[in-house]
């Protein structure tokens, strides 16, 4: 079995109940929803991609949203079986679901336990109350504390998400809330700066001055900071915003940033197969008439040639703590890491002391992390 | 048949910026039929873009008209708009030799201004009579007795004849048509002297080829003549003969007092001399006009194309637009910074301005713009003198004997109330206060000032100390000796050259600071940390450091979205284009200019 290609598995529930002010992703509120009609699309929207990707191993499979704890256990079941019947599930295959923590999601949690799923990933957010609400969630920190306990009873593997550098936020007051989040015990944290996406409603806040983010020293403090506390705490950094005890990395998102096969079912999911990136249509509606039309919920299925391949796993593998390995870069695009970087650039970062290059591996330093973007706009060729 | 002598007025009209000169004109075409209504565009005679968005008039422009005055004779009106700004001063200053009386606009509300001032001195210069026309008294603020004894008291001409007006209501205009008839004189001409012709103006036509603009001052200009440039020295056989109505009218001969155009297969606006005598190649006259002083770029910058590639393309755009603009030059200049590109010369800040909107917008160029620079004149210890129109050519100090710089003498008018921060200001640009006086709530300001002070933003912080209501004018009186040193501003170590300044000396400190100060806020954070210096010789006077960036990076990864992370790398690359590399240091475009923009000036 370890011959196979490894395939990751994302599937896409796109309803919430209600729209957060910072989220941009693609997500829907509907007063009804026929939960059988969507389990049904969903599965012919995953048999669509199996019948072009036969004989794979399936490394892991993720319910994201959306809110996919709004899922009926059995709805997640469903899909979870379907791809063990398309595909042979790798024995540690991590199946992974979102979920609010709140005290009607958390009522569901030991279903999905029973329907297949070994990780949790909770959207905690904060624990701070004025700052949740801020935030526009629906919980309070008691609930979400609450929840998280339920989770951790139920899965073997636990992750919650923070949201920091948040709207008058001092140094002081995160490092509180981040050595109170590391005290739970979980072994995976995902550790997200607000970043404010346009066309949302924080985007709108902020343009008009209602929203002031903490300033750029004091961000890139808080940075510091978050990866000082998580590495003494034992949950290193292992990508910019997550960290992980050592084997508890996401492998669903190692898929993403090691730039492996992955594909994305349900609406607005985006998949890289084949050298082909798909992207399925966004609205619901549009996504269910196009299954329905043509077998598959496909908007766009791009080929990517090399040189886009090449891009593409730079900018997601320098984001990593480990880096990027030269084999497997060049087996994946088709190019060499050579060939795709600027090399007196490279040579430059290295004396900056930003990157670390060596033949089989290249990686930032500790200090470059924090800039990836600006180190990566200067080395791309 | 050419219009009798005493049936002629040939006049200007000269005001202040708005005070209403172009609505006037329109009015005045419209009234005698120039144009039906319907053909009156916004303003008729500001043809160019620049000229209709801005509201000011660059080139002149000629009308003839006929009248038909209350005494039932038909005169021929020949109507000269002539730019008001200070730019174009020489524009104005040739319109007006080839007339013999002027309207002087001044708004009812406003009164009398720096250019009102400056324009009409001119004009008495050339021994005009002078008809004042008080504008826009539809104003509810108008105050037309007040802006007459103005006149009186400031320029000393009597106002007895003076018209009231509304050009934008039309009030008034045929009393202005009747006093350009009774106190304009008629010029004077001999039919039967040889031709003798001043050469006003030329420009370029697409379909004409060179147009020359013409006074005619003794004698006949007919198609078919064969005349005589007299400083040039050529020869050229007149295929038309016209006038302007506005639209162009063939006719068939112009004579004496009259002004209108020929064309005669001249290819090249350079072939004709501004203020050359025409006259007849076989029978020429015996006594040239005194001709115009030639006009002297004051006012230099590098124009370097964004993308290299376009270099050529500068260059013809450049060449297209002298066709037309004699008064402006341009050479070849190669910087480190910003590579090839053209050190041109203007005849002032607004000019600089409308060649460089001009050619981003009819030649679709991007461009970066260098320091303006005025002319240096120095004497070398070898004796040699030499003029310098670009900073980065500066002499090694100690080749130096002495260095001048051109001066102005500046009228500065305004209320009251900002008088001390204007002292001020001249004050802090090294100026010398000639005379003061106060006229009905306003002050009137003569300040001898280095032309180099002025270039900078002296004319924006002007404006914003006093919100707009002082008005300025200048002209110049020569150059004088100066301590004066070039500065340079080094980015990380490296001098910039496109950056590089010719400063007084007692002034370098503080500009030196306020450049790097400037330059720290217009250069992005780098992931090194960036010493910004200016330096005289070797010697550093202000420092800044750019910190090295600390954070940038993208927190969410946008689950499996990796396209969205792409475009956030393409456009980060885009901008990285927009930038010029200077060592390892990346400049933004905007930043060679805006570094100059003084802003919040100390
Ligand atoms: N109210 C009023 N506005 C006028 C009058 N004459 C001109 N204007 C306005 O004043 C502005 C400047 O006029 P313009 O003719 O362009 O001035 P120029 O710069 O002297 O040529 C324009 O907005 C005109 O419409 C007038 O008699 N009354
Ligand atoms: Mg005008």
């Amino acid at each position: 079995m370890p011959d196979l290609e490894p395939l990751a598995v994302y599937i896409h529930w796109p309803f919430c109940v209600s729209k957060c002010p910072y989220c941009d992703f693609n997500s829907h509120v509907r007063a009804t929803i026929d939960e059988a009609g969507w389990r049904d699309a969903l599965l012919a929207d995953l048999a669509f991609e199996a019948a072009l990707l036969p004989g794979r191993r399936v490394t892991s499979i993720f319910f994201g949203g959306g809110t996919p704890s709004l899922m009926d256990p059995a709805t997640t079941g469903a899909v979870i079986d379907a791809v063990a019947r398309h595909w042979s599930l790798d024995a540690d295959c991590e199946i992974t679901l979102e979920a609010n923590p709140n005290s009607v999601e958390a009522a569901r949690f030991a279903g999905y336990a029973r329907a297949g799923f070994g990780r949790v990933s909770l959207g905690l957010q904060a624990l701070d109350d004025a700052a949740l609400k801020q935030l526009g969630r629906a919980h309070s920190v008691r609930e979400g504390l609450a929840a998280l306990d339920i989770a951790q009873a139920h899965f073997g593997r636990v992750s919650f998400d923070l949201i920091y550098d948040r709207p008058g936020q001092t140094r002081a007051a995160w490092e509180a809330e981040l050595a109170r989040a590391l005290g739970f015990g979980t072994e995976h944290l995902s550790l997200y700066q607000l970043t404010i996406e346009p066309s949302t409603a924080f985007a709108r806040l902020h343009a008009d001055g209602k929203l002031v983010l903490p300033d750029a020293d004091t961000s890139a403090d808080l940075f510091e900071l978050t990866q000082a506390m998580t590495a003494a705490a034992g949950l290193p950094a292992y990508e910019v915003s997550n960290h992980a005890r050592p084997g508890a990395a996401s492998r669903h998102n190692l898929a993403y940033w090691r730039y492996d096969d992955y594909i994305g079912v349900g609406p607005g999911a985006h998949g890289r197969r084949l050298a082909t990136a798909t992207e399925r249509h966004k609205k619901p509606e549009n996504w269910i008439s196009a299954l329905a039309a043509t077998g598959s919920g496909l908007n766009v299925e791009a080929p990517l040639d090399a040189e886009t391949r090449a891009t593409e796993a730079l900018l997601m593998g320098l984001r990593l703590a480990h880096g990027i390995d030269a084999a497997h870069f060049a087996a994946r695009t088709g190019r060499t890491l050579e060939a795709t970087i600027d090399t007196a650039a490279r040579d430059r970062l290295v004396a900056q002391g930003m990157i670390e290059a060596r033949t089989d591996r290249l990686q930032l330093t500790p200090q470059g992390r924090p800039v990836v973007n600006a180190v990566l706009a200067a080395l791309h060729r | 048949m050419t219009a009798s002598l005493s049936q002629i007025r040939n006049f200007s009209i000269i005001a202040h910026i708005d005070h209403g000169k172009s609505t006037l004109a329109d009015r005045l075409i419209q009234q005698t039929g120039g144009l039906t209504a319907r053909e009156m565009s916004e303003q008729v005679l500001d043809n160019m873009d620049i000229e209709k968005e801005r509201g000011i008039t660059i080139k002149s422009q000629t009308v003839r008209l006929d009248y038909t005055a209350s005494d039932g004779k038909v005169y021929v009106l020949n109507l000269m708009d002539t730019p008001g700004h200070v730019d174009f001063a020489y524009e104005v200053s040739r319109s007006l030799a080839a007339c013999e009386g002027a309207l002087l606009v001044v708004d009812a509300a406003q009164g009398v201004e720096a250019q009102t001032l400056a324009n009409v001195y001119q004009s008495i210069e050339h021994d005009h009579i002078i008809v004042p026309v008080i504008n826009k008294v539809d104003l509810p603020a108008a105050e037309p007795e007040r802006v007459k004894a103005q006149i009186e008291d400031v320029i000393g001409i009597s106002t007895d004849d003076a018209v009231m007006t509304s050009a934008k209501t039309g009030l008034g205009i045929g009393d202005v048509l009747e006093a350009i008839v009774k106190f304009i004189p008629p010029p004077k001409g001999d039919f039967d002297a040889p031709l003798k012709a001043m050469l006003v103006d030329s420009w370029y036509d697409p379909y004409l080829g060179v147009v020359i603009l013409v006074r005619v001052i003794d004698g006949k200009l007919v198609k078919g003549q064969e005349i005589m440039m007299m400083a040039a020295g050529t020869k050229h056989l007149v295929d038309r003969v016209g006038v302007f109505r506005p639209k162009i009218e063939v006719i068939d001969a112009l004579g004496p007092g009259e002004i209108g155009f020929i064309t005669a297969q001249i290819k090249e606006v350079a072939q004709t001399n501004v203020g050359d005598t025409i006259t007849d190649a076989k029978k020429p006259t015996a006594h040239a006009l005194p001709g115009f002083k030639e006009v002297q770029p004051v006012v230099f910058c590098g124009l370097f194309p964004v993308d290299a590639a376009e270099f050529e393309k500068l260059r013809d755009s450049l060449g297209r637009l002298r066709l037309n603009d004699a008064s402006f030059s341009f050479e070849t200049e190669s910087s480190a910074a910003l590579g090839f590109g053209f050190r041109c010369g203007f005849l002032g800040l607004l000019h600089l301005e409308i060649i460089q909107e001009r050619l981003t917008r009819e030649y679709d160029l991007d461009l970066i713009t260098t320091a303006p620079s005025v002319v240096y004149k120095m004497l070398l210890r070898d004796g040699r003198e030499i003029e310098l129109h670009n900073p980065s050519d500066m002499p090694d100090p100690s080749t130096i004997e002495l260095i001048e710089e051109p001066w102005i003498e500046a009228t500065i008018f305004t209320p009251d109330e900002y008088l001390g921060s204007i002292l001020k200001l001249c004050q802090d640009r090294r100026g010398i206060q000639k005379n003061l006086t106060y006229v009905g709530g306003r002050a009137q300001i003569t300040y001898e000032l280095p032309l180099n002070e002025v270039v900078f933003d002296f004319y924006d912080r002007l404006k914003s100390i006093s919100r707009g209501y002082a008005s300025f004018d200048y002209h110049q009186i020569g150059h004088r000796e100066g301590d004066l040193v070039k500065m340079s501003i080094m980015v990380n170590a490296e001098p910039v050259d496109a950056l590089s300044m010719i400063v007084h000396r007692g002034a370098a400190e503080a500009r030196g600071r306020h450049m790097c100060e400037r330059m720290k806020d217009l250069i992005p954070r780098h992931l090194f940390k960036i010493p910004i210096q200016a330096a005289i010789g070797g010697k550093v006077i202000a420092r800044e450091t750019i910190a090295a960036m600390r954070k940038d990076v993208t927190a969410k990864c946008y689950g499996g979205d990796i396209s969205r992370k792409k475009k956030l790398l393409d456009k980060q690359k885009e901008g990285k284009k927009r930038m010029r590399q200077y060592g390892s240091v990346d400049i933004p475009q905007e930043a060679f200019i805006a570094a100059l923009r003084m802003g919040d000036d100390k």
